[in-house]
């Protein structure tokens, strides 16, 4: 640490040196180790579809996709399945940012404040052992209080109530709005129907605790109103004309029953 | 070169008789926010050995040629490259742990136990020694992380590393669990005692009064 290193080539060489060397690891590592985290993200995220799948099962993971998972893809502006897209290969997030595979959504359309939204969304049909139609597995997101949280909503085959909800990225603060991914405030939304008899979307976050034996009607998180504000816009909007709601209105009128 | 009775001082003075987080209240921000499971606490400790003890390595190999006046900045761009790399590992083989962990893992930069350390022995010492100084001072910092770690998961969800030991009412047991040792506060008064507890067996520790 003596004065002699102290001009100004020397002091450029060995910041520049060290940069380069720092740089060259830090690429390194980000480049090399990129396919293992791609593959762990995947594999989170199928996990996490089986978490509300509600499939009691001895398979691996794989096996359960393969045999009890169906991807699909549906069309939301007409709620119909679209197959002439691979949907295994499709990106829902990535297709959100072409415009060509997406649509502005005006400032009212625009509730869960994701900005646009991909004209095609992926949902996931569970069968039992038998084939029979157990849920549909909906993904869903919208802003919170401060980042866009990702969400799986599994729905019975009737197209209204609610099987499981998971969110599985947000950037939430940890005990308040990171409540979202607590079980019991979770296990709250089993059962609750999305949708009134009239079909509007009728689910409710609301302050404070729900009414006894509302059906739509779902406790907000305390110290988190912000959050669960997030939530409600999430689920407003993607059971909504824009969001899946052409889609389980089909469902709820049986269009599933017979395939 | 130190002798070997130096060096094992280096290595283990740290962990209780100098302890960084006992002592010299350093690096508390993420002891109190990663030591609710044993778990995450012994991935933190890890990373953090692995941090402290390289980023003291290199810096001691290069001391002799880091510029005076920009020596700080030398120093955080070595460290963030490590943590960058550790965060990047954990990702890929240490997922569900390194989701946990979240945001801690980038902020062990900001831990003051390895600038404090680069900057008060890496830059006069060989790298030996100074390897030896990072791998004490993690170690110190792990032996408390683990300590409470191990009490709150013990205490707080009656398991250690997951594995139930005292059975809960929840699940049919007869063990209460305390809700506070889940919450971040919990770990200020848990350090508060080990602090205590290190200077009644030590006086030497304690300050003098003004």
């Amino acid at each position: 640490m003596s004065n002699q290193h102290e001009t100004f080539g020397k002091t450029m060489t060995v910041v520049l040196a060290v940069c380069l060397v720092c740089s060259i690891i830090v690429a390194g590592a980000a480049v090399g180790l990129r396919s293992t985290q791609l593959a762990n993200k995947e594999k989170d995220k199928q996990n996490n579809i089986l978490a509300v799948a509600g499939l009691e099962t001895d398979k691996t993971i794989s096996e359960v996709f393969s045999s009890n998972i169906q991807t699909k893809l549906v069309d939301l502006s007409t709620g119909e399945f679209v197959e002439n897209v691979d949907a295994a290969g499709y990106d829902q997030r990535k297709a959100a940012k072409d415009p060509a595979q997406s649509i502005k959504l005006s400032a009212e359309q625009n509730v869960a404040k994701i900005g646009r939204r991909a004209n095609l969304a992926t949902v996931y049909l569970v069968s039992d052992d038998n084939g029979q139609l157990q849920r549909i597995i909906l993904p869903v997101h919208g802003a919170g209080l401060w980042s866009t949280m990702y969400a799986f909503v599994a729905v019975k085959a009737d197209g209204n109530t609610i099987e499981a909800l998971t969110y599985y990225d947000h950037g939430e603060t940890p005990g308040l709005g990171g409540e979202v991914q607590n079980p019991r405030w979770r296990s709250l939304w089993v059962g609750k129907q999305l949708f009134d008899t009239q079909g509007k979307p009728a689910i409710k976050v609301v302050k404070g605790q729900a009414h006894a034996g509302s059906k739509h009607e779902v406790d907000g998180l305390s110290g988190a109103t912000l959050t669960a504000v997030g939530v409600q816009n999430t689920f407003t909007f993607w059971l909504g004309e824009q969001g899946f709601g052409p889609f389980l209105s089909k469902v709820r009128q049986g269009a599933l029953n017979n395939g | 070169m130190a002798n070997s009775n130096e060096l094992k001082a280096v290595l283990t003075s740290p962990v209780v008789n100098n302890n960084p987080i006992a002592l010299q209240i350093l690096g508390v921000c993420s002891a109190l926010a990663v030591t609710s499971t044993l778990e995450t606490a012994v991935v933190m400790t890890m990373a953090v050995i692995f941090v402290t003890s390289f980023s003291n390595l290199f810096i001691s190999t290069i001391r002799n040629y880091i510029p005076n006046s920009v020596r700080i900045i030398v120093q955080m761009a070595i460290i963030a490259s490590l943590v960058i790399l550790v965060d990047q590992v954990l990702k890929a083989y240490a997922f569900a742990i390194s989701k946990q962990l979240s945001v801690y893992v980038g902020l062990i930069i900001t831990n003051c136990i390895v600038m404090g350390r680069a900057e008060a022995f890496a830059m006069k010492n060989k790298p030996f020694p100074s390897f030896m100084d990072g791998i004490g001072n993690g170690l110190g910092y792990g032996f408390i992380l683990i300590l409470v770690g191990g009490f709150r998961e013990l205490f707080g969800s009656g398991a250690l590393f997951g594995i139930e030991i005292l059975p809960l009412t929840s699940n049919g047991g007869w063990y209460q669990s305390n809700g506070l040792l889940l919450l971040p506060p919990s770990a200020f008064f848990i350090i508060g005692g080990i602090i205590w507890v290190i200077r009644t067996i030590k006086p030497d520790q304690v300050e003098p009064k003004e």
